[in-house]
């Protein structure tokens, strides 16, 4: 016998599961097995896949560029509006990636459900992880644009990691909810892309958030992408934090993660069942 | 030392449409009242035993028995609605091979995605890599993508990565009925060299004859509940006895929707031994007869019954019609036929069978009367006698007829 013998216990579900973060870290190695292979799957297409992470946030740029800067005309303070979108843009295609791909995670596994045991919060997590590295063409893109428009960083750049954790986080916030949800309610498959089209418009990516009066800011703080992208290029460009901005988007987040963990995992356990 | 304890392990499922797929069902659910009362299944009721280190045991029912269910519980794939269990020491389950294989990966990359699913540790399957490799016999091709393997290249690859696991106790589903028979043999070695080793196995299969020979001790499930727990040649005899989960016998006059056509309409099917008694499971050296029993609507038409068997793996063993009896090619008049054909003893092989039942005219053209699917089941078991075509083999032994031949051996 092993050296530690464990000893698992099977239980009928409570009425609240703890989150079981043990049970996670024991399974760390399969998070990265399964980011890997969602990566080299994304991959395997060689240039096709690597093209496509490097023309989306580009061309996009560019449209949002010739429509936004040339007739509405956004006022982005000293900042290039180019490099404002891309900035913004490779937030929020993290974003939505990775919660697409995690809202159907179970859906497109069910295997991985019905067949084997491990906690299933490592699915959708892996989903989010793997998108992480398309950021990095996004992030590369993005310097390559600071040296051209010679956009020269300040020590605050070194906040930056900080807020693309925070957008991780809201990736696996709502990756995990929906990939709960849609195992119970196949209608996330439809609802899902048009709220999440719902969410570009209303968060401020290719519009600067002083658009709106002091008021109106707080409370589109309350969208946790609202902070993490104002963040996210006040670190990268030295324009001063909005802290208030960023506190109650770091709140509202926080709660956001406490409900989809909350959600996942009381629907966790009948997920053999009713996928 | 006991390594499994189940305590009165039930699970609840809840069938029908009081269980909302999609938001509208839930919405219009709320609104109207609901007529469908709850369906309830028990798939696993009040299940408990005990299981100690070392111990191989087989897990045996029909279909819808509870056998999935328990494994199911048991992996921590689902939880139970009632009752708790415990395991001692890491559980490897394999309720399937290769799972979350991935076809764009090459073999390589899919042992270590594979290896971790099951819960191996990276720096376990590196480890055990080379020994994985040489198992599933497929060196030459561990960098090309699994879409290009053979369905057989697939499956050994599969079950090394599983067969490596090294778990304390094992849980394995119906996984042997893979590949080829040279790897069927390899695999049964291994699986057999883990019981050894003082591990704790449980095995699931259709197939009693593994049971008996990979098992200790079998435990068989009818309808949710344990209905026969001990060695597992009693056990295997006792079910294969009583019939659990075997038809063999098949009525259809209450039938609101009987096979039929306007001429002939099916009654009754039964599965018969010599003495003409309604019976399920067979020694291999005695004959089995199919009764059908149906009625003729209206006369004079040419009537010929038709029976296709089946074994477990659906291999289409033979297809029987009347061609001896004196009703073979003479219209029939109205009544109520019986017709039985018996297939004699020692022609099939050991195993399950299940059995379609037509009626068809030839002559003067071709109609199908009717072609009822599924209809009876029957299981046919070797005594171990030495006096069957096993002779004194005591393994598997393949092949999907069993016949006795006359041999003849002379000194030239």
């Amino acid at each position: 016998m092993a050296e530690t013998t464990e000893i698992t216990t099977i239980r009928p579900g409570g009425a609240i599961a703890s989150l079981d973060l043990k049970e996670i870290w024991k399974y760390r190695e399969l998070i990265y097995f399964l980011t890997l292979r969602d990566i080299q799957i994304r991959y395997k297409q060689t240039l096709i896949g690597v093209l496509w992470v490097v023309l989306q946030p580009v061309i996009t740029t560019a449209i949002f560029t010739v429509i936004f800067s040339k007739f509405a005309r956004f006022d982005t303070a000293d900042i290039p509006y180019p490099l404002f979108a891309l900035s913004g843009l490779i937030i929020w295609l993290f974003v939505h990636t990775s919660i697409s791909l995690a809202g159907a995670s179970f859906v497109n596994n069910v295997n991985l459900v019905t067949k084997v045991y491990f906690p299933r919060l490592i699915v959708p997590a892996a989903a989010s992880f793997s998108t992480l590295f398309d950021l990095l063409f996004g992030v590369v893109i993005l310097i390559g644009m600071m040296f051209y428009f010679r956009v020269s960083p300040t020590a605050q750049i070194f906040i930056a990691p900080l807020f693309i954790l925070l957008a991780l986080i809201l990736s696996i916030a709502f990756g995990t909810l929906f990939s709960a949800l849609n195992v119970r309610f196949r209608d996330v498959k439809f609802a899902l892309p048009f709220l999440l089209q719902v969410w570009m418009i209303a968060s401020p990516i290719f519009y600067p958030s002083n658009l709106l009066s002091e008021k109106w800011k707080l409370i589109f703080a309350i969208n946790p992408l609202t902070g993490i992208l104002e963040g996210f290029r006040s670190s990268l460009f030295g324009t001063p934090f909005d802290w208030p901005v960023i506190g109650i988007s770091c709140a509202s987040l926080a709660v956001l993660l406490l409900i989809s963990l909350f959600v996942f995992k009381t629907m966790e356990d009948s997920f053999a069942d009713l996928i | 030392m006991t390594v499994i304890k189940a305590d009165n392990l039930s699970k609840q499922y809840i069938l029908g449409s009081r269980q909302p797929n999609s938001v509208r069902e839930l919405l219009t659910g709320l609104f109207s009242r609901s007529d469908d009362a709850k369906r309830i299944l028990w798939a696993l009721r009040d299940v408990s035993f005990s299981v100690d280190e070392g111990e191989t045991l087989g897990l045996i029912g029909h279909n819808g028995a509870g056998k999935s269910t328990l494994l199911k519980i048991l992996s921590r794939i689902t939880k139970p609605t009632r009752g708790s269990a415990s395991i001692r020491g890491r559980v490897g389950s394999l309720l399937e091979v290769g799972t979350g294989f991935h076809s764009e990966l090459s073999g390589r990359e899919n042992i270590f995605l594979n290896g971790a699913i099951l819960g191996m540790k990276r720096a376990e399957i590196e480890r055990k890599f080379d020994e994985i490799v040489a198992f599933s016999e497929i060196e030459k091709f561990l960098d090309t993508p699994v879409k290009h393997y053979s369905s057989g290249m697939y499956m050994r690859l599969a079950f090394s990565v599983a067969a490596h696991l090294d778990p304390e106790v094992l849980i394995v589903d119906e996984v042997l009925a893979v590949g080829d028979v040279g790897f069927q043999k390899k695999c049964l070695r291994k699986m057999r060299s883990v019981g050894e080793s003082g591990r704790t196995v449980i095995f699931v299969s259709h197939d009693m004859s593994s049971i008996v020979r990979l098992c200790n001790r079998a435990i068989a499930l009818n309808h949710g509940a344990i209905v026969s727990d001990g060695p597992s040649v009693d056990v295997v005899r006792e079910y294969v006895a009583a019939g659990w989960g075997i038809r063999s016998e098949r009525d259809f006059s209450d039938d609101a929707a009987p096979p039929q056509s306007e001429f002939v309409r099916l009654r009754k099917m039964r599965v018969v031994d010599e003495n003409g008694e309604t019976n399920g499971s067979f020694d291999i050296r005695r004959p089995i007869g199919i009764e059908m029993t149906y009625e003729v609507l209206s006369s004079g038409q040419i009537l010929i019954p038709n029976l296709q068997v089946f074994n477990q793996e659906r291999v289409h063993v033979f297809t029987i019609q009347d061609v001896s009896s004196e009703w073979n090619r003479r219209p029939r008049e109205m009544g109520t036929f019986v017709s039985t054909a018996w297939i004699p003893g020692n022609l099939m092989a050991e195993g399950s069978f299940i059995l379609n039942a037509a009626i068809v005219t030839y002559v003067p053209r071709l109609e199908v009367h009717f072609h009822a699917v599924d209809v009876v089941s029957f299981d046919i078991f070797d005594p171990m006698t030495g006096d069957t075509a096993r002779g004194d083999l005591g393994g598997k032994m393949d092949g999907v007829v069993r016949p006795v031949v006359n041999w003849e051996t002379e000194i030239r």
